[in-house]
């Protein structure tokens, strides 16, 4: 997967569950929690999605790895392989 | 033959708009069906069934702004013939909001000749027609989102009972809103924040109005429930996780069990004890505004069913629609922080319910244990409950068993 194909997952995945958020309005180093006012239920729906799109299943140690765009799509790139 | 009414679904509702029929004349409807939705201040509701029977006729239209106790559509009860006329007992339903409740005394006692008429109540339609230049009869919420918008009341037709202007009616004639001023997290689309904020206002205002709330706060310690915890999602898959927030729910649906003066209703007679809890669980909406779903039977079940059932409540608070009953059954109310925010929280009680209970954000504390000081994840716990029924020595009493539930998470 190219990082343009994880980037649309995650964001696609992340809009779901937020159906307001405009996927083009957000930033790579916005902060789900603090500037996406994204909470701990949603963030849980967030990580299951990602498990059941992707296939990779994100530890909760994991979670600060994935706190902003720019850092999941590196990370889910790295455990995606 | 029996009215099916608009339901009261909630302390700050007075009117509901009728959007969708998922029945017509003829179908067999029994309790618990989901018959029609109905779009409130805190967004579209599917309304459940009270009673058996089989639809007899619709009497309300789609897109009809009605207030709480208005007649929807009738039920011919089994066995009753369809051509019977029986006269319909104008039976208040449950929970029908009481006259007094939708009087905030905006006013004085004793109006003057001169100033707004009373209030509308919704038992009790006001038969005198407003005559041209008088000030009609209103709403609480009218008359406080009119005054906010400049608005006179007088210029307006008024839908509710005699003439009333309802909430509906002053929004109707709001010249379009000026967008509110967007951030990246803006409202579920088709709610109306204004609406959700004067609902929200009118419950919490009754509530500081009725309720002699007293307030005890504990810091409990957290580090059991967050290793179980810790340990248990490390070995599930994201889909089978559970949140610190379904513990708090299940612990406090255990004391609520066993300290009854917290669990339940009250209302002009007084208080009634419920035997199950039906936790209100608190979900902030995006873009602001909460709403509190009640989770029935939470002291019954197991800690991942309570789990699966708040991701289904927030999923369908967020994008989806909530049921009537989970807008009226909560017999006390449980609000957490989440992961970060505030220590504490004083919540304000949720009419007609006694008690509630606010989480902060668990943080790591210095802690004693024996005699020596550790740091240790810490949560502060603060009751809001009614003097009406309780005092410190019970509050007291079921702080110590939500932090006894919580020392033993395994057990939840």
């Amino acid at each position: 997967m190219t990082d343009a194909d994880i980037r649309k997952a995650f964001l696609g995945e992340l809009t779901q569950i937020a159906p307001d958020i405009d996927a083009d309005s957000v930033g790579p180093d916005d902060h789900l929690q603090d500037d996406l006012e994204i909470d701990s239920m949603d963030f849980l729906n967030l990580v299951t999605a990602l498990h059941q799109r992707l296939g990779v299943d994100i530890p909760e140690s994991d979670y600060p790895k994935i706190a902003t765009l720019a850092l999941a799509v590196e990370y889910l790139k790295a455990r995606i392989g | 033959m029996g009215a099916f009414t608009m339901p009261s679904l909630g302390a700050d509702m007075e009117a509901g708009t009728l959007i969708e029929w998922m029945i017509k004349p003829g179908d067999i409807v029994k309790r618990g069906d989901v018959v029609a939705v109905v779009e409130t201040q805190k967004g579209a509701i599917e309304i459940e069934c009270f009673e058996e029977g089989t639809v007899e006729r619709l009497d309300a239209e789609l897109g009809a702004t009605l207030p709480v106790g208005a007649t929807l559509a009738t039920l011919r009860a089994q066995g009753e013939e369809a051509t019977a006329f029986v006269e319909t007992p104008a039976a208040p339903t449950p929970r029908t909001t009481r006259p007094e409740e939708n009087a905030i005394p905006l006013t004085p006692a004793q109006p003057l000749e001169a100033a707004p008429a009373p209030p509308s109540r919704a038992s009790e339609p006001i038969s005198v027609a407003p005559r041209p230049g008088d000030t009609p009869p209103s709403s609480p919420a009218a008359r406080i989102f009119a005054a906010e918008r400049g608005i006179e009341l007088s210029a307006l037709r008024g839908s509710g009972p005699g003439g009333a202007v309802l909430l509906a009616d002053v929004e109707a004639a709001t010249p379009a809103p000026s967008q509110v001023a967007s951030t990246k997290a803006a409202a579920k689309p088709g709610l109306d924040m204004a609406a959700m904020r004067i609902a929200i206002a009118n419950a919490m205002a009754r509530s500081k109005r009725e309720i002699p709330h007293y307030y005890l706060t504990q810091t409990i310690d957290l580090q059991p429930a967050t290793d179980w915890l810790t340990a248990t999602n490390a070995k599930r898959t994201p889909g089978a996780r559970l949140l610190m927030g379904a513990l708090f729910v299940k612990a406090t649906a255990l004391a609520a069990a066993m300290i009854s003066e917290m669990n339940g209703n009250y209302d002009a007679e007084g208080f009634h004890p419920v035997n199950a809890v039906h936790a209100g669980v608190a979900i902030a909406l995006r873009g602001g505004g909460l709403i509190a779903p009640a989770l029935h039977d939470a002291e019954t079940l197991p800690l991942d069913d309570v789990m699966a059932k708040m991701r289904d409540l927030v999923a369908r608070a967020r994008t989806g629609r909530l049921r009537s009953s989970e807008m009226t059954d909560g017999t006390i109310t449980i609000s957490a922080m989440g992961d970060a925010g505030a220590d504490a929280m004083a919540a304000v009680i949720y009419p007609p319910q006694v008690a509630i209970v606010g989480f902060g954000a668990p943080v790591r504390r210095p802690w004693i244990v024996g005699n020596t000081i550790t740091p240790r994840t810490t949560v502060i716990v603060t009751l809001s409950a009614d003097h009406r029924v309780s005092d410190g020595r019970r509050g007291a009493k079921f702080l110590a068993a939500i932090e006894a539930a919580l020392q033993t998470p395994e057990a939840l």
